[in-house]
C-alpha cells in the first residue's frame, strides 16, 4: 500500500457505497477515474446519484477521466477536530474542478505539496492513496 | 402571511460552555425556555397549542406529554440544519394564518456534553466518542479529504471568497471584533473580554483562513419564541413584533451544500440566501434599506460577509469593504449587526438567539438597543437548504 504525503491515516477513511457510487470506487481500487454522464443529455453528475439533475433520466455511462484538473478551492486544516488525525496534520483539503465534465468537483487531499505553494487556479494532477486492500481514494498534487 | 402574525414572547435558559448546563437534559431546557417565553407574553401552557420546529427537533409528544399542552394542533419541524432557525417563525406564522393553530412556540435546545458540532462530520473517533458520522456515500467524497466539521468547509468558501472579491482576513477580524464589543456590553454573553485586532492574528489558525475568532462557540442552552395571530398580540403583554416576511428554502443545486461542494460556480462563494432574500423582500413589500438591525447567522465570519451581499446590502464581492467601513458598528454604524453578540460571543442556540434579538429590537428593550428601530432582519444559518430569514417590524 502506498501513501502520498498529505493523507488522513487510513484508520479514519472508511467507504459505505450505495448502487449509484458503487462503480465510481470499483474504478478507483483499479487505479481508474470514471465519472458518470448521463446517456440522455450527456450532462455529468456528481457525486453520482439516481437522477440526472437536468434532464431527469436515470442511466449514466462511466467515462474515463485523466484526473488533470484546476484548484477550485481549498482550506489548509490545522486543528485536530478528533484525536484521531492530529499526527497527520497539516493537511491540505481541496476541491478540485475537472475540465470537460460540465463543473465536475472533486474534494480530495492535496498531496505532496508545500503549504505555501497552494494557490486557486494552480493545475492539479491525479495522485492514487491505497488505503487498504480493495479501498483507493483519489488525492490531488499541485504541479 | 404578511402583518398577519406577530412574536409575542421570548424566553432562555442561562448560556452554558458546552457540556456545562448537565444535569439538566435537553428537553428539559426546551422546557424552561419554553415556559419562560409564554411567561414573557403573559399566556401559559394552556394556550400553547402548536410547534413550530427546526433542525434536531425533539418528538413533541414527550414534551407536550411533560408540559400537559391540552391540545397540539400542529406540530412541524423544517428539515435541514441551522438554516431553519428563523424560518421556524415562518412555519409557525403559516399554520396561524392557514388557521390550524393559534399559538404556536418555536423552540431550540442544544446539549453538546455527548457530541460537538465541531466534529459532526467526522467518520470515527476514539472509543466511546459519539461525534462519529457513519460512512455514507455522499460523505465517502468529503471525509477522505479530512474535511470533518463545518469550520473546516465554510472555510473552503471563504478561501474562494478571497481569490474572487478580495475579501481579507481583516474583513473577517471586524467582523468578530464588532461582535464581541457587542457581546462585552451584555450579562448573558459567554464571550466578554477585549478582542483586539492583534489578538485576533495572533489566535491559532484552525483551518485556514479561519482562526480561532472567526468560529463561533459551543454551547449548551435553549430559547424559545411564541407566535400567534396579530389580532390576539394586540392583548398580550408586550408591543408585538409583526411578522412582515419570512421565507425558507433555496436552490436545488445549492443542496447540501458544504457537504458536496458542487454549487454552481455562480453562486458558490456564497450565504446559499439569495432566492430566499428575493422572496423575503417580495413578500414584505420592502427592501433592503428598511432594515435598522440584522441579526446574521454567524456561525462563521465570513458568512455574515456574504449574507450582507445576498440581502443587498451591499454588492455582491463588496462585503468587505462594506464591514470595513464600520457599517456594521453598533451603534453608529448604517445596518448594526448582531447586536446580542451573536453566535460568536455571546452563544451559539443555532440562531434562536437571533430571532430573540429581533424581537427585543422592535421592542426598544435590547441591550444595545438601535434607537428608533422598527425593522430587524433575522436569518437563518448558511447551510444545506433550507436557509431562511425572518423580516419583524414594530405595530406602530
Amino acid at each position: 500500500m502506498s501513501a502520498p504525503r498529505g493523507v488522513l491515516p487510513p484508520d479514519v477513511v472508511w467507504l459505505a457505497p450505495n448502487v449509484f457510487t458503487e462503480p465510481f470506487w470499483l474504478a478507483t481500487a483499479e487505479h481508474r477515474l470514471t465519472l458518470p454522464r448521463c446517456t440522455s443529455c450527456g450532462t455529468y453528475r456528481f457525486p453520482p446519484s439516481a437522477f440526472c439533475f437536468h434532464c431527469r433520466a436515470q442511466a449514466v455511462e462511466w467515462v474515463e477521466h485523466d484526473g488533470t484538473g484546476t484548484l477550485y478551492s481549498f482550506t489548509i486544516i490545522r486543528h485536530a477536530v478528533i484525536p484521531d488525525v492530529a499526527d497527520a496534520l497539516p493537511l491540505i483539503a481541496g476541491v478540485v474542478e475537472l475540465p470537460g465534465t460540465g463543473g465536475v468537483r472533486l474534494v480530495a487531499s492535496i498531496v505532496d505539496t508545500d503549504l505555501d505553494a497552494v494557490a486557486i487556479g494552480k493545475p492539479a494532477e491525479l495522485v492514487w492513496y491505497d488505503v487498504r486492500e480493495g479501498t483507493t481514494i483519489p488525492c490531488f498534487r499541485l504541479v | 402571511m404578511k402583518d398577519r402574525t406577530a412574536v409575542v414572547g421570548v424566553g432562555a435558559t442561562p448560556y452554558y460552555r458546552r457540556g456545562r448546563s448537565v444535569p439538566q437534559t435537553a428537553m428539559e431546557l426546551a422546557g424552561k425556555a419554553t415556559i419562560a417565553a409564554l411567561e414573557d407574553a403573559g399566556l401559559t401552557v394552556d394556550d400553547l397549542d402548536g410547534f413550530a420546529l427546526y433542525s434536531m427537533g425533539f418528538d413533541t409528544s414527550l414534551f407536550a406529554q411533560w408540559l400537559g399542552v391540552p391540545d397540539v394542533k400542529f406540530t412541524a419541524q423544517l428539515t435541514g440544519g441551522g438554516g431553519g432557525a428563523a424560518g421556524s417563525v415562518g412555519l409557525a406564522s403559516a399554520a396561524i394564518v392557514a388557521g390550524m393553530a393559534d399559538c404556536v412556540v418555536s423552540v431550540m435546545t442544544l446539549q453538546q456534553a455527548a457530541s460537538r458540532f465541531g466534529a459532526s462530520f467526522a467518520p470515527r473517533g476514539t472509543p466511546g466518542a459519539t461525534y462519529s458520522a457513519p460512512p455514507s456515500p455522499e460523505g465517502n467524497f468529503i471525509q477522505p479529504s479530512g474535511l470533518m466539521g463545518p469550520g473546516q468547509m465554510f472555510a473552503v468558501l471563504a478561501q474562494r471568497q478571497m481569490h474572487l472579491y478580495g475579501t481579507t482576513r481583516e474583513h473577517f477580524a471586524e467582523v468578530a471584533i464588532s461582535t464581541r464589543e457587542n457581546a462585552r456590553r451584555r450579562e448573558t454573553a459567554l464571550m466578554r473580554d477585549e478582542l483586539t485586532l492583534d489578538r485576533y492574528f495572533d489566535a491559532r489558525m484552525i483551518s485556514d483562513p479561519l482562526c480561532l475568532y472567526d468560529f463561533c462557540l459551543e454551547c449548551d442552552g435553549a430559547v424559545a419564541v411564541v407566535t400567534t395571530s396579530i389580532e390576539r398580540a394586540r392583548d398580550l403583554r408586550h408591543p408585538p413584533a409583526v411578522v412582515m416576511a419570512s421565507a425558507h428554502g433555496g436552490a436545488g443545486r445549492w443542496g447540501q451544500a458544504i457537504t458536496w461542494m458542487g454549487m454552481p460556480d455562480e453562486y458558490f462563494a456564497s450565504s446559499g440566501h439569495r432566492d430566499v432574500a428575493k422572496r423575503l423582500w417580495e413578500m414584505a413589500g420592502v427592501g433592503p434599506d428598511a432594515v435598522d438591525v440584522a441579526l446574521l447567522y454567524d456561525h462563521f465570519t465570513p458568512m455574515v460577509i456574504m449574507q450582507l451581499e445576498d440581502y443587498g446590502f451591499c454588492g455582491i464581492g463588496e462585503g468587505g469593504a462594506f464591514v470595513a467601513d464600520g457599517n456594521i458598528r453598533w451603534p453608529n454604524g448604517s445596518l448594526p449587526v448582531n447586536t446580542h453578540g451573536g453566535n460568536l460571543s455571546e452563544a451559539y442556540i443555532i440562531g434562536m438567539t437571533h430571532v430573540k434579538e429581533a424581537v427585543e429590537q422592535i421592542r426598544g428593550t435590547a441591550v444595545n438597543q438601535v434607537e428608533g428601530a422598527t425593522v430587524a432582519l433575522a436569518t437563518g444559518g448558511p447551510a444545506s437548504i433550507p436557509t431562511s430569514s425572518l423580516l419583524l417590524r414594530s405595530d406602530r
